[in-house]
């Protein structure tokens, strides 16, 4: 394999190529209609939950704000249909915990047109402006980090961002979302990149898209503009070839140090859905109220990429793409990074790209096959996009040396991409021992 | 439609294919061709032994897997690697019993006492044939010709030894088969006693004459290029000991051919390719970091080479992959992965 991506060109080093598994690939995204009650919470981002603006009782219509930003790091929430606020409560979300949300009966009639709006000239506005233009969409980071875009397109001063890096790679198995955007909204995406380019200081941007997928590169390159300003760039499935940092060396050949942000080596990384969203919201004055997700998994009889109104109850999108079975596992996101949901009733918020819904006797062997001890037959080393040595650090985590994994052998660097434990023969869990290693040094240092 | 029980797992939700049991059992399936030309050089005997050895492993993996404690069980097919390994690597005439002996001290003393698979420092069957070497030099040192025109239809008379007892002396068998005593000798021994070096051909193919050697290196190496290429075993460690072992020999066969033999004599000669495939690429008693791969084959190939020549024994693949073992955790330590983004880039991507 090493080989074949010597031949191919340069990339990251490692990585895993799981089974890609894209069957919804050549779905068109598909509207989900309304469920009769949307549930959106307050907090759907990294930051401070947004601040309700409206009243139990009111009227409020489709793509009107709901809640306002609380603060620089927060992003204000919009009305994903028309109806009346019924309630202002607790409620259940994907992570198991309950939180604050706004509960919309939606009208019967409810319409899909947007009833609200402030289009605003963007070539008028300061980036100041600009980056407040992106804060009142609402839009985070759709990739899953769910971090306020319009945070961070404010870099610090005296930075020079040369590159923009796009990420088109979706390198996620089962999921299509970015790569319906990519097929059927590129123009959207340009624009997009565009207003980042603005922002930034007009840096070249690399689009980045995994060669699997072809008619992206090509919907994309027809739009491009002939400065050679925005260019786009097939690059080797492998993933967790979407990490930002992956990416970056891919496209670049610069490798972001350890403790350190990518713009420090000039870069700066953004999701093809986060800047597509921009690209399309932001001329319009309009708020982020749906987004693109691909359901997919042996329970779901009706797979698709399907756009989705936010606060839609997992339960109604479950019923209407047919997921039924005695036991399930739901999971938000990817197979690989992707989270298991405890209630139906949590709303699909802004970060959820994909949603898998697994038949529980469909579910990989992981639980059923044996675990032996590490044999050191070193496939964790060989997949470890970061260069660490998951087997040792497993073996230490084991015996609870959670201060030395993170001193002597970077537990820190690990971002959870969970090749280590995808390859493990002796089916050790090792990026969930990582997980606990690295809460537990977050509870003995605060 | 009725309330589904959802499942909560922690992510990854997928998972490879590959498991311990897989690996093992490909190694099982890549020695079997080997172990049918050891059957094919030396017949009943060659077949004995191979069954004696390997039943006692598993034996005694059963035995302590009972006992209870034990990671691994008689179902992960390493008990059969190691008692096939260690059939391959004694006499075909060794006598059963002792084949017994080995195989208990090769899983009792070289892996249970550890905790079983995954936990031993030195390989299994090493460890077995280390134990045998030190307890019946005689025995472990009488090779016979391969290719005896009655091999298929009687025994090497040592191989059926009733237990404790001192086994026939092969040097009277010999003679009653119209053969020289010293066909009876491996070509290191001839070597290192005699000076007298066996061909590379001969050597590679163990085809021809009596020659009292193991399984054809030519035979081992393909059998391991397809563990290779499947990669269930790490192609660093048997080049790195090939590479060094052949590095070392050259070089001394460069500063005096007089005194030092051909080093493809040494490349094919003895234990070498067997121990470079099978024994040093032993996963658990081997580094598990890259560079640590290539640092451990190295020092075996050095070794092995350096206790043929200045040893008083003819072989030292056996010792020096201990030796390495011994030093894997050693090796593991000053050769950890390198960190991405701790590596100043040199070059930058041409835009």
């Amino acid at each position: 394999m090493r080989l074949l991506n010597f031949f191919r060109g340069e990339t990251f080093a490692r990585g895993v190529h799981p089974p890609q598994h894209k069957e919804t690939a050549e779905l068109p995204i598909r509207r989900l209609p309304f469920a009769p009650r949307l549930i959106v919470p307050l907090s759907q981002h990294v930051g401070r939950p947004a601040r309700p603006l409206v009243q139990v009782g009111q009227e409020v219509v489709r793509g009107e704000p709901i809640a306002a930003a609380e603060g620089f790091i927060s992003v204000p929430h919009h009305a994903p249909a028309s109806g009346v606020i019924e309630a202002i409560r607790l409620h259940p979300t994907a992570d198991g915990l309950w939180a604050e949300s706004i509960i919309i009966r939606v009208h019967a009639a409810s319409s899909q047109e947007v009833l609200w709006s402030r289009p605003r000239d963007l070539t008028q506005l300061d980036a100041e402006g600009l980056i407040h233009a992106v804060q009142d969409t609402g839009i985070v980071g759709l990739g899953g980090g769910v971090f306020p875009t319009h945070a961070k397109l404010r870099v610090p001063k005296q930075t020079v961002i040369d590159t923009l890096v796009v990420n088109g790679c979706e390198c996620e198995p089962y999921l299509t979302s970015d790569y319906r955007i990519m097929v059927e909204h590129a123009d959207d995406l340009v624009a997009g990149v565009r207003i980042a380019r603005q922002l930034l200081g007009g840096p070249r941007a690399i689009i980045g898209v995994e060669d699997n997928k072809p008619a992206a590169v090509a919907a994309i390159k027809s739009l491009l503009p002939d400065d050679g300003s925005i260019r786009v760039e097939a690059v080797p499935t492998k993933y967790p070839q979407g990490a930002g940092e992956m990416l970056i060396k891919t496209l670049t050949g610069r490798e972001v140090p350890p403790d350190s942000r990518s713009y420090q080596v000039g870069a700066y990384v953004q999701n093809v859905a986060t800047l597509a969203g921009m690209g399309r919201l932001m001329p319009r004055g309009e708020g982020f109220i749906e987004r693109v997700i691909t359901v997919v998994g042996t329970a779901v009889e009706r797979p698709g990429n399907y756009l989705v109104p936010l606060g839609t109850p997992l339960r109604f999108l479950l019923d209407y793409v047919g997921a039924r079975d005695e036991s399930i596992e739901v999971i938000f996101g990817g197979p690989m990074m992707g989270q298991a949901i405890a209630s139906l009733d949590a709303p699909i918020i802004k970060g959820v790209a994909g949603i898998l819904v697994f038949r529980g006797r469909d579910l990989p062997t992981q639980q059923t096959r044996k675990t032996y001890p590490c044999i050191k037959c070193g496939e964790c080393i060989e997949s470890c996009p970061m260069g660490l040595n998951p087997s040792t650090l497993g073996m230490l985590a084991v015996k609870r040396e959670y201060e030395s994994m993170a001193d002597r052998y970077r537990l820190g660097a690990c971002f959870e991409c969970g090749s280590c434990t995808y390859v493990c023969p002796a089916n050790i869990p090792l990026v969930q021992h990582f997980r606990i290693a690295k809460s537990v040094l977050r509870g003995r240092a605060s | 439609m009725s309330a589904p029980s959802v499942e909560l797992r922690s992510g990854p939700h997928i998972k490879g294919t590959r498991s311990v049991e897989q690996i093992m059992r490909h190694v099982v399936y890549s020695l079997l061709p080997i172990c049918a030309f050891f059957i094919y050089q030396y017949g009943l005997s060659a077949l004995a032994s191979l069954i004696a050895v390997t039943a006692a492993c598993l034996a005694t993996e059963r035995f302590f897997v009972g006992l209870g404690g034990q990671s691994g069980s008689l179902r992960d097919y390493s008990a059969v690697i190691t008692g096939l390994l260690l059939a391959l690597t004694l006499p075909p005439g060794f006598p059963m019993w002792m084949g017994a002996v080995a195989g208990f001290s090769a899983i009792a003393l070289g892996k249970a006492i550890f905790g079983g698979i995954g936990h031993n420092i030195f390989n299994p069957a090493l460890v077995g044939r280390a134990f045998v070497q030190a307890a019946f030099p005689t025995a472990i040192a009488t090779y016979t010709p391969s290719f005896l025109s009655d091999r298929f239809v009687s025994f090497i008379p040592s191989t059926l030894a009733m237990p404790f007892m001192t086994p026939v002396d092969a040097a009277v068998w010999l003679h009653a088969e119209h053969l020289d005593a010293l066909a009876g000798a491996t070509p290191l021994a001839r070597w290192k006693f005699e000076g007298v070096t066996a061909g590379a051909w001969d050597l590679l193919t163990s085809l021809s004459g009596h020659m009292a050697v193991g399984p054809a290196p030519g035979l081992i190496l393909l059998c391991g290029i397809y563990l290779g290429v499947r990669r269930f075993l790490d192609w660093r460690i048997p080049i790195a000991i090939i590479g060094s072992a052949c590095l070392t020999a050259s070089g001394l066969y460069a500063w005096n051919p007089d005194h030092f033999p051909n080093p493809l004599f040494m490349l094919l000669s003895g234990g070498l390719v067997l121990g470079a495939l099978y024994m040093a690429t032993d996963m658990v008693t081997s580094p598990v970091t890259p560079r640590g791969m290539w640092l451990y084959g190295g020092v075996i190939g050095l070794l092995t080479v350096g206790i043929r020549y200045y040893g008083g024994l003819p072989e030292g693949v056996m010792y020096a992959i201990l030796i390495g073992n011994a030093a894997t955790p050693l090796i593991e330590r000053i050769t950890q992965p390198t960190a991405f983004g701790t590596v100043v880039k040199r070059k930058e991507k041409a835009s």
